[in-house]
């Protein structure tokens, strides 16, 4: 054979554009992670000190001087609100999802559903606030201008569309085979569709309402409007309450470092909140893989 | 020469086994089956497997094969569904290895270079041996222009260049007619056949030694399959050919040997194509030619 | 479940159904279709309630006059919103120049060039800057970031000072803090979709490029950025939705200052941001509460268009590339942040 070489040699510049691309791309995913780092690094080093069997367990004191107090009443009035919001949105959320799926592919109604649906995924939480605001508190419906429940309604539409959105997506799932063998037996269409349908589509309509409830427990804004700020704890859904995101947005403001502790300490809570229901939320989901 | 020009059957009065391909109907001239000297208009390089093994994982696909194809003619390789055809062909060009998990074992020759040795530019082997897919892939976002320059592009062509280089590639895959006048429509715009020569005038396009087949002509109709089976003709005189295909009839019509695989990847026997077809060694080679099993 | 099973579960006994029994069906379907009105008249109804609360700062400015006056003046009762307008926009577009090629970047790492092992907790890892709330990258910003990077700000607005919008002194919350705190909070969504766009590229034409000799970027560039160039369009636009309507991050870090900054470490202000924080002296002034609700209006449509937009863009490239990629299945992986994604 010839003596030239047998294969072509490629160009440095190509070699060099290559590695240079390659290595950029893995910088700035490097890069991505920083803040994750740092956000972890920080919450656990300053929130743990915080940390203590009188913080979840006394109320935040509201005094300029002496001690603060913990964060209990934030505590319980973001669970409070949270699981009234959840009772409210996660019905509708899959009533509406189930309407979607069953009964509206083709018709024009259900496309401008759909379409409007999508369009509360995008609205600033602060939007929703200010639309109970202006609707309930405003007008001091049942009998006080903030209060929690108020809060729960302006939550309860933050996290609708959110379980909506993945209602739809798991219960289209459901092979339309199952659907029909069922009919095909002289069964009903509601029962088809409660007891065959949403059964086999339960973990994941369940993984969605978790994601959203986990959405709605770090949410400040709405509550801003809705529900205001008070120290104590209270079970009355009709008076104002307090709630760990908040509790934690006022603490910020103050010029006290132990209020900033106490921040942290409440940052640290919240996050390990979510994170609870996320990871309970991502476990249901992989075990009804594999059942 | 002529892709449609029409060639002397070749005349032999041996019986033929019954159910194998007849391969006395007209073909297209070539090295093996006629008199006539081949036409060879640019000396191209053989491969050789040396004890070739594909692994995907764990699993075995193909199994120690030792096989040559000679420079300037068209290899066949046949076999039932499964048997490893495609994935010994993609070991040659070191398409194998992009799936996660599987590896290539042996040698693989490029006249005396190891294409398959330690410290070989995968780049530069792809280059030079080069590959035609299943199913016809021009780039989606591409015109006909673009999707021929593709290739050249990465190793930057001088736009004086690229027209000539275009209708070049075109030519040669015989879509130029069919092209000229739509250069710069989106490549997906064309029929099937007309993608898969698009396809092939890419690969030209960048003068490889090798070029691999895998199936070209499956996800076609018949007239489009002939149009392709003509042009392979006429690219051996440039490039070395390795074509998978499991029409046995495509093989015996364009391929100068054959060479049959059986599942588990193994290699039975190679040949010319008219003794595989006509008068095998082994007998599951003449099994499956007459169709008896696979 | 079987075919027995089913039956023996769900058969009425044979014979005639009565009629309430028979009247289930209908009603079921009635009650499901009144909940999905239910949605579209509650959007309706509260977005025209918004505009009639908001009516009194339109009439008394005009809707014009409103949106664009640069004068946002509490003590003077004037509500001109441009400053607030711009620093919603100026910290938006900053959010997406420093998000967007990091979230294409992590994309095409886990999609293109990572070993598999590394493929998902990759991914969860930046799934996981989607579970931190608002608040708490409020928080961590104003006592992390602002003192941590006044000094190189500083340092980067004096020596970059010729470039437009550098220079000045660096206040310590400003612009580009809010730019970079939303870079990092729309960091995941834009990620994901980006992701499954490119999840999406049909192997073919992977192959179809590397086989003609490509380097692994090369194939990229060929292959997988022009397939993927309209999904991650839509995605940055859905990211850019988000960063508009952030508020309680924005509002901890951004200096509060209702002019319009020249340099981007100045302090500013957002649209979100003023109705947070100017809410609870506006209550007892019905200017003021109208022009705050005027103002959420502002960020409300502003937000419709962005988020339709982005909506449009990614119907067409699915549909060019005939395939859905976004809203996939809702699985232990499906990216935390399609899903929870927090304003």
């Amino acid at each position: 054979m010839s003596t030239t070489a047998i294969l072509p040699t490629i160009s440095k510049r190509r070699r060099r554009a290559d590695m240079l691309a390659r290595g950029t791309l893995g910088f700035f995913t490097a890069i991505a992670l920083v803040p994750l780092g740092l956000i972890i690094y920080y919450l656990l080093s300053k929130g743990l000190g915080a940390w203590s069997w009188d913080f979840f367990t006394t109320d935040p004191t509201g005094s300029f001087l002496g001690t603060q107090g913990g964060i209990k009443s934030a505590i319980l009035g973001t669970l409070e609100m949270v699981a009234l919001a959840t009772i409210i949105a996660v019905p509708i959320g899959i009533g509406v999802a189930i309407y979607l799926v069953e009964f509206g592919q083709t018709s024009r109604f259900a496309a401008i559903v759909r379409y409007f649906v999508d369009v509360m995924t995008g609205v600033p939480s602060i939007v929703f606030g200010l639309f109970i605001y202006t609707t309930l508190v405003v007008a001091g419906t049942g009998g006080s201008s903030f209060a929690g429940w108020k809060g729960s309604l302006a939550l309860a539409l933050l996290m609708l569309p959110v379980i909506t959105r993945s209602g739809e997506v798991v219960l289209q799932l459901v092979p339309q085979s199952l659907r029909e063998a069922a009919l095909a037996l002289g069964t009903p269409r509601w029962v088809v569709t409660m007891k065959v349908v949403v059964r086999t589509a339960i973990p994941g309509l369940v993984t969605g309402s978790l994601l959203a409830v986990a959405r709605a427990m770090g949410e400040t804004a709405p509550l801003l409007f809705t529900v205001a700020v008070v120290n104590g704890t209270t079970f009355n859904l009709n008076e104002r309450m307090n709630s760990l995101p908040i509790q934690i947005f006022q603490d910020v403001g103050q010029a006290n470092d132990q209020l900033v502790e106490r921040a942290w300490g409440a940052a640290l809570t919240l996050v390990v909140l979510i994170l609870i229901l996320t990871l309970v939320a991502r476990l249901i989901s992989r075990r009804s893989q594999f059942s | 020469m002529n892709p449609e020009g029409t060639v002397p059957m070749t005349d032999t009065s041996e019986p033929i086994p019954s159910g194998a391909p007849d391969v006395r109907r007209p073909v297209a001239a070539s090295g093996s089956k006629t008199a006539a000297t081949p036409v060879i208009e640019r000396q191209a390089r053989s491969v050789t497997l040396e004890n070739l093994n594909a692994y995907y994982g764990g699993n075995l696909a193909v199994h120690d094969i030792d096989l040559e194809f000679p420079a300037n003619q068209v290899t066949a390789i046949i076999g039932p569904s499964g048997c490893g055809k495609s994935t010994m062909v993609r070991c040659i060009n070191r398409m194998h290895e992009e799936i996660p998990g599987a590896r290539a074992e042996g040698r693989i020759m490029l006249d005396d270079l190891d294409v398959n040795g330690p410290g070989v530019d995968v780049v530069a082997v792809r280059r030079t041996i080069g590959m035609v897919f299943q199913k016809p892939n021009p780039f989606p976002t591409m015109s006909i222009r673009d999707n021929v320059l593709a290739g050249l592009r990465l190793t930057g062509v001088k736009a004086k260049d690229a027209d000539e280089r275009v209708e070049k590639a075109l030519r040669g895959a015989g879509l130029w007619e069919e092209a000229k006048d739509r250069l710069d429509s989106p490549g997906i715009g064309l029929s099937g056949g007309q993608q898969q020569r698009l396809c092939i005038a890419r690969t030209m396009a960048v003068e490889p030694q090798v070029v691999l087949m895998d199936e070209p002509c499956s996800a076609l109709d018949p007239i489009a399959t002939l149009k392709i089976e003509e042009l392979i003709e006429e690219l051996k005189k440039t490039v070395t050919i390795v074509i998978v295909t499991h029409n046995m009839q495509q093989a015996a019509r364009v391929a100068d040997r054959t060479a049959f695989m059986l599942t588990g990847g193994e290699l039975v026997e190679v040949g010319p194509t008219e003794k595989i077809f006509t008068n095998p060694d082994d007998e599951r080679t003449e099994q499956y030619v007459t169709g008896k099993f696979g | 479940m079987e075919a027995s099973a089913i039956k023996a579960r769900l058969t009425a006994p044979l014979g005639e159904r009565s009629g309430r029994a028979r009247a289930a069906d209908p009603a079921f379907k009635w009650l499901l279709t009144g909940l999905a009105a239910l949605i579209l008249v509650l959007i309706a109804f509260f977005f025209f309630f918004l505009a009639g609360k908001a009516e009194p700062a339109f009439s008394k400015f005009g809707v014009l006059g409103f949106i664009f006056d640069n004068d946002w003046n509490v003590s003077k009762s004037i509500y001109g919103a441009l400053p607030l307008l711009v620093g919603t926009l100026i910290t938006s577009v900053l959010a997406l120049v420093i998000g967007v090629p990091v979230a294409v970047a992590t994309a095409l790492f886990v999609t293109e060039m990572c070993p598999a092992r590394f493929k998902s907790p990759l991914t969860v890892l930046i799934e996981l800057l989607a579970a931190v709330p608002s608040v708490v990258y409020g928080l961590w910003g104003i006592f992390v970031l602002v003192p941590f990077l006044k000094e190189p700000s500083q340092w980067f607005a004096d020596t970059f000072d010729f470039l437009p919008f550098v220079g000045g002194t660096v206040a310590g919350p400003n612009y580009f803090i809010a730019g970079l705190i939303l870079a990092i909070m729309i960091l995941p969504i834009v990620s994901a979709i980006s992701r499954e766009v490119m999840a999406t590229v049909p192997t073919d034409h992977k192959e179809a490029a590397l086989a003609l000799g490509a380097t692994r970027w090369e194939m990229i560039k060929t292959a997988v950025l022009p397939y993927s160039r309209r999904g991650i369009t839509g995605a940055a636009m859905l990211g850019l939705g988000r960063a508009i309507g952030e508020t309680i991050a924005v509002v901890l870090v951004i200096g509060n200052s209702p002019t319009i900054g020249k340099q981007i470490f100045d302090q500013g202000y957002s649209l979100a941001a003023v109705i947070a924080n100017e809410f609870g002296e506006a209550a007892n002034d019905p200017l003021h509460s109208s022009a705050l609700i005027a103002a959420g209006l502002v960020l409300f449509v502003l937000t419709l268009v962005v988020n339709a937009l982005a909506r449009w863009v990614v119907t067409r490239a699915e549909k060019k590339n005939g395939k859905a990629f976004t809203g996939s299945t809702i699985t232990a992986q499906t990216p935390i942040a399609t899903v929870v994604s927090e304003s």
